[in-house]
Formats: C-alpha cells, structure tokens, sequence
C-alpha cells in the first residue's frame, strides 16, 4: 500500500528538516533489511510472546452480546499485554531494530503515557538509555504514568510549550532527535510521522490483525463482520485492521475523539473536522484554522488528543475502505463504565471510544453477525479522572 | 539575475530575520526599514506558524505572541505591499510548508511573486519534497531557498545542484539559537557546496555576536542571524527598532568586514 516516498495516496511522504534526512534514511535502510532478515522476526516474536505475553486473547464478550441484543462481540485484549496496552508491540519491535543499529537511547514522546512506559520498559530490557517527552497538562492528567516511568529508569521532560499536550510532545521529541541523531533513535509511538515511521509501527502492529483472524477462524470458522478501534494517530486500529483491508466483507470502523462534541472547537476528532495539510513529517488530515494554524484539539483522551491522524489513514477514508465515526467524552465514559459493570473489564477511556460506538452499532446487527473490539489498553490509569469527570473529588 | 543574488553582489551578505507581527505589525514594519537602512543585504520575513518544530525558544515564544497578537498570512502579504513602496532590498519569507499548503501553495506563491517577495525559506520542505512547491515558485520568479545540515553529507552535490538563490548552510544540529561555539566544520560543507553549484552560501543557526558572524562570513558568503534580533524584540517590544537598528549595523559591519 506504501509507493515512492511512503506515500498512502496523497498522503505520507518526508516534511522533515534537512537535518534529520539521513537519520530517517538509515533507518529505512535498516528496517528494509532486518525485515527481511527471518532471524530479526523470530527474535521479536520470543519477545512478543515471553516477554509481552502474546498472543492476545480475543475474548468473547457473552454478557455485553446479550445486553445489547444483537452482533455477537469479541473483545481483542491487547490491553492484557505487558504494560497493558498495545504500545509494546511497536515498541519491541523498534527497540530491537534500534539496538541492531548500534542505537544506545531512546526518546520518544507519549500523550496518556502508555507509549511512554512501554519505550521505558523496553530500554530497561534492553539496557538502553531513554528520555520521554510529555506535555505538561498530560503529566498531571497521568501521573501516574510519570512516576512508573522515572521507576523504570527514563529521565521525563516536561513540555511548556503549544497546549501541553501529545502534538506538543511529538514536537520536542523531533526538536531533541535534530540535536542527537547519531546514538539516538526516536521511537514514535503511532502510525504518524516522516516515512517510514507510518509503515514500521503499523507492521510492528499489525500482529492485533494477525491474530484476530487465526482466532476468529479457530472459534468462528469465519472472518468478523466489523473490527472497531479507537483512532488517535492510529497505531492499534491500523494493527486492527491491516490484515483486513483485501476483505471487503469485514467492515472497518475507527473511532475518533469528538471531545466536547464534533461540532464544538473542544474536539480532537480529526477526519470529521479537518482539512488535508502538512504536519510532523506528513501530509494528512488535521485539525486547523483557515491560515493552516494548528488547532488546540481538547479529548478527556490523552491518548487520542492530537490534531492529525496516521496517513495511512487518511488514505483508507478515501478510498472508502474504513469509516471514522466520532464519539465524545460523555460517549467514551459511559462506555468506560458499561464495560467495567458488564464484563469485569476495565477498558482505557481511549478504549472506550470504539466500546461507546458498538453500543450504539451492536443492536443493528444481526444475531448472525460478529464484532470485533479491540480494547486497547486498560483502564487503571483513568480511574482517577473519570471519577473526576463524575464529580468525585479523587487524586492519586 | 536574481534579486536575492544581488544581494551577496557587493560581497558577504548579512541576513537578518525577525518573526512578523512581534509584537505587532506597524513594529514589524518599523524594523524592517531600521534594518535595511542598517545595512542589511536581505532580509527573512517569518510568518509565524503554531507549531514550528526547526525553532529553539526564543523564536517559538516569537511565534506565541505574534498569533497572540491576531496577524495573519493576510496582514502581513499587506504590510509587506506597504513596505515595497519603500525598502527594495531583497526579501523572503521563511515560514512552515502548512502554512503555504493550506493558504494554496499557488495562490501564496503567486500573491509572494505580486508583492515582490524574492523567495521562500520552508524548513520542513527537504530535497525529497521540493517538487510540490519548486515549480510554482520558478513560475513566479522566487527561489525556493536549498538548506544544508552537517548531517548532510552524500545528500550535498545533489541539494546544492538543484540550488537556487542562495544556499543555508545549518551552522549546527538541533534548533534555532543562540550557541556560544559553532563546532560544525562549515568551510568543509561550503566547499563541498561551491563545487556543485553557482549559488552563494550563507550561514545561520546560532550566530549571535559581530565575532561569530565575521568567522562564518569568512568561510562562506554571508551570515544569518534570527534569534538574537527576537530576542531584543522580545525585550523591547515596540520600542525596539533603534536597538535592532544598532545590533543590524554592528553585524552587517563585522559581514562586509569579513
């Protein structure tokens, strides 16, 4: 799907200073060889399975399935994985790549902070140096995630500037990549970025589809009739996805944040509302004013409060191939809570996004049909500012 | 020939660069003409940009305060129509491939070739990318500005062949600032540039002292100088022009002198 430049149609490509030109060069050119190399993979994959503890199970939702009345639902528990989302299969993968590359720090950017731990407990593994960058308002949202990470090792930076948020993070991590290339390897955390950042994470993520598919045969004897993610930059849903996208029978829905309401400027939901632009090494969708000012996008999401989306998505939307659907905070809370309530499971709220969205899908499908959700990560790291966003006075 | 190469005719060129609407436009324009009466050879013309990942902090809080303070693409295509009825030294704009992108890179750069704008400065626009914009700008008599890193090594003969105008050569890794050493071997980059290209090199990133910009004018055809000028809008906001007015001459003196 990916053509000269890394390009996703019109979108992808290489909107980077000269400065980091042949950091990404070389690292295209290793990951061209180390993913042709089948000793690399079997490596990744002991991790993946001994360390991370894959595969997921893709569990079948019988509670939720009744409840709602219609589709039968299957959850994808990536947010069983070692550090509780699907961050470490990204991770693991580019960390490996790194070392290959003689690479000795890490630095990488993180929104919710679930990238964040994942890249720190990586470098632990591995023996490599790491530095997180933040933004402000994210480390107080999620302060726990800060502390997991300084326990694991990594140095987190705070950042001031923009928002203080996720786009403001990815912004520091390029300017500090520009100033350290030659031991340092930036490892983005979603399907965003210059080329070939979009094509590496979403191989390294693609084993969420992988799975899916052997196991929805193993149970089901068939493929799924839709796969729901939630949509930030885009990492677990084009995992979700990829090993779906020649079968046009399964449906492919992401959910974007919608914040305060799709319609309102508190909303980070970036295919509904943005137009076509050039940000953070990519042409793509992002939210903007009419002089092609970055938005200040807002979600209860850390994790999906940026102002872009992956081109790879963009290119799906299209083309028509997948559907990107907002769904607001009050939306992805009560689905925080239904789930919690229904399943004994307590998904991220990023998660919640796609749980919220097949609550409203679930009961106009048949009994015969099956849905799939992948639940992100999990939720512990919420729990504090849902109880929050519901008038409790909680800190942690 | 043109405008820009005009500007490294009468010898070492100096660059300076202020973000537009700092605090405000009219003191914009007031220190564009402080400059060019200063004896600055081009100037660079930042429209600001919300997220601009090549700059250091100072030229960030620039940006901050320049959106802060309502300028647009707009306004400033304006202000600049007032002020070429008076300064005809060259000018370009430096500002971030969105910002032309979503204004419509042929309505920009063609409303750029109207007012007299000799070229662009698009920072996250490298080799790879040029296409898209390089062939708008040759239409409308601009130079799409070449730039050259010390990380550009095999990547130099084929940038500095497609160089128009004038090539930057980035003094140093990381972002825009103030540096108190440059370690970067610059006369190797510029020689290695010279030999695949006609086009004058100028040096920026981190030059702030008459000291700095005489060595790097030395080694090449000319100095940039963005920060330190910010940083005196920052502290004297719109009463700034004679300090910039002062710091432009002592700077242009030290380039010519080189």
């Amino acid at each position: 799907m990916t053509n000269a430049k890394g390009r996703f149609g019109v979108h992808g490509g290489q909107y980077i200073p000269e400065t980091l030109m042949n950091a990404v060069i070389e690292l295209e050119r290793a990951y061209d060889r180390y993913h042709a190399d089948p000793a690399f993979h079997q490596q990744l994959k002991s991790l993946l399975n001994e360390y991370a503890g894959r595969p997921s199970r893709l569990y079948y939702a019988g509670k939720m399935t009744r409840d709602l009345g219609g589709a039968k639902i299957y959850l994808k528990r990536e947010d069983l994985n070692h550090t509780g989302a699907h961050k470490i299969n990204n991770v693991l993968g580019q960390a490996l790549l790194a070392k290959k590359m003689g690479k000795t720090r890490l630095i990488a950017e993180t929104g919710a902070g679930q990238h964040g731990v994942a890249t720190t407990t990586a470098a632990a593994l591995m023996g490599m140096e790491c530095v997180v960058y933040m933004g402000r308002e994210d480390t107080e949202r999620q302060a726990l995630n800060v502390y997991k990470m300084r326990l694991l090792g990594a140095e987190v930076i705070p950042v001031d500037s923009g928002t203080g948020t996720l786009k403001d993070a990815v912004s520091a991590a390029f300017r500090e990549w520009t100033n350290r290339i030659d031991d340092t390897h930036y490892c983005l955390g979603s399907v965003m970025g210059p080329h070939p950042f979009p094509t590496i994470v979403r191989d390294f993520q693609a084993v969420i589809s992988e799975e899916i598919r052997e196991q929805m045969l193993e149970k089901e004897g068939r493929l799924p009739d839709a796969v729901i993610a939630c949509v930030g930059g885009g990492s677990n849903a084009i995992g979700s996805f990829y090993h779906f996208i020649d079968d046009p029978s399964v449906r492919l829905i992401g959910c974007e944040a919608a914040g305060r309401g799709a319609e309102t400027l508190e909303t980070a939901a970036t295919i509904t509302t943005g137009r076509l632009g050039i940000f953070h090494g990519m042409k793509s969708y992002f939210c903007q004013d009419e002089y092609g000012q970055i938005a200040p996008v807002y979600s209860i999401s850390a994790g999906l409060d940026y102002p872009g989306v992956g081109p790879e998505h963009a290119h799906l939307h299209d083309i028509g191939r997948a559907e990107y659907v907002p769904v607001t905070d009050e939306e992805a809370v009560n689905a925080f809570e239904y789930l919690s309530r229904t399943e004994g499971i307590i998904p991220a709220i990023e998660s919640a996004h796609a749980v919220a969205y097949a609550m409203t899908l679930a009961p106009q499908m048949g009994k015969d049909n099956i849905l799939v959700i992948t639940i992100s990560g999990r939720g512990d790291k919420d729990c504090a500012a849902i109880a929050r966003y519901r008038g409790e006075n909680l800190h942690e | 020939m043109s405008n820009i190469a005009k500007a490294f005719e009468r010898g070492k060129a100096f660059i300076p660069f202020l973000t537009c609407g700092d605090p405000d436009l009219e003191t914009t324009e007031k220190l564009v003409k402080a400059m060019a009466d200063s004896g600055a050879d081009l100037i660079e013309l930042g429209i600001p940009f919300s997220d601009p990942t090549a700059e250091g902090p100072v030229i960030q809080a620039a940006n901050v305060r320049a959106l802060q303070g309502g300028v647009t693409t707009d306004k400033i295509f304006d202000m600049v129509r007032t002020l070429r009825k008076t300064v005809t030294v060259p000018m370009v704009f430096m500002t971030y491939a969105n910002v032309v992108f979503s204004y419509g890179a042929e309505k920009f750069i063609s409303a750029c070739g109207e007012l007299g704008i000799d070229g662009l400065i698009l920072p996250d626009i490298p080799y790879e990318e040029r296409d898209e914009f390089v062939s708008i700008c040759k239409r409308h008599g601009l130079d799409l500005i070449s730039m050259i890193a010390p990380t550009s090594a095999d990547r130099i003969a084929m940038i500095a062949k497609e160089a128009t105008g004038f090539l930057y050569i980035v003094s140093s890794l990381g972002v825009t600032g103030v540096r108190s050493e440059i370690q970067t071997d610059v006369g190797a980059l510029v020689a290695l540039a010279l030999e695949n290209s006609g086009c004058p090199c100028a040096v920026g990133f981190g030059i702030s002292t008459p000291e700095q910009a005489k060595q790097m004018a030395a080694l090449s055809g000319g100095a940039i100088v963005g920060s330190a000028i910010v940083k005196l809008v920052a502290r004297h906001g719109r009463d700034a022009a004679p300090y910039v007015a002062e710091y432009v001459k002592s700077m242009a003196d030290a380039v010519h002198s080189a």
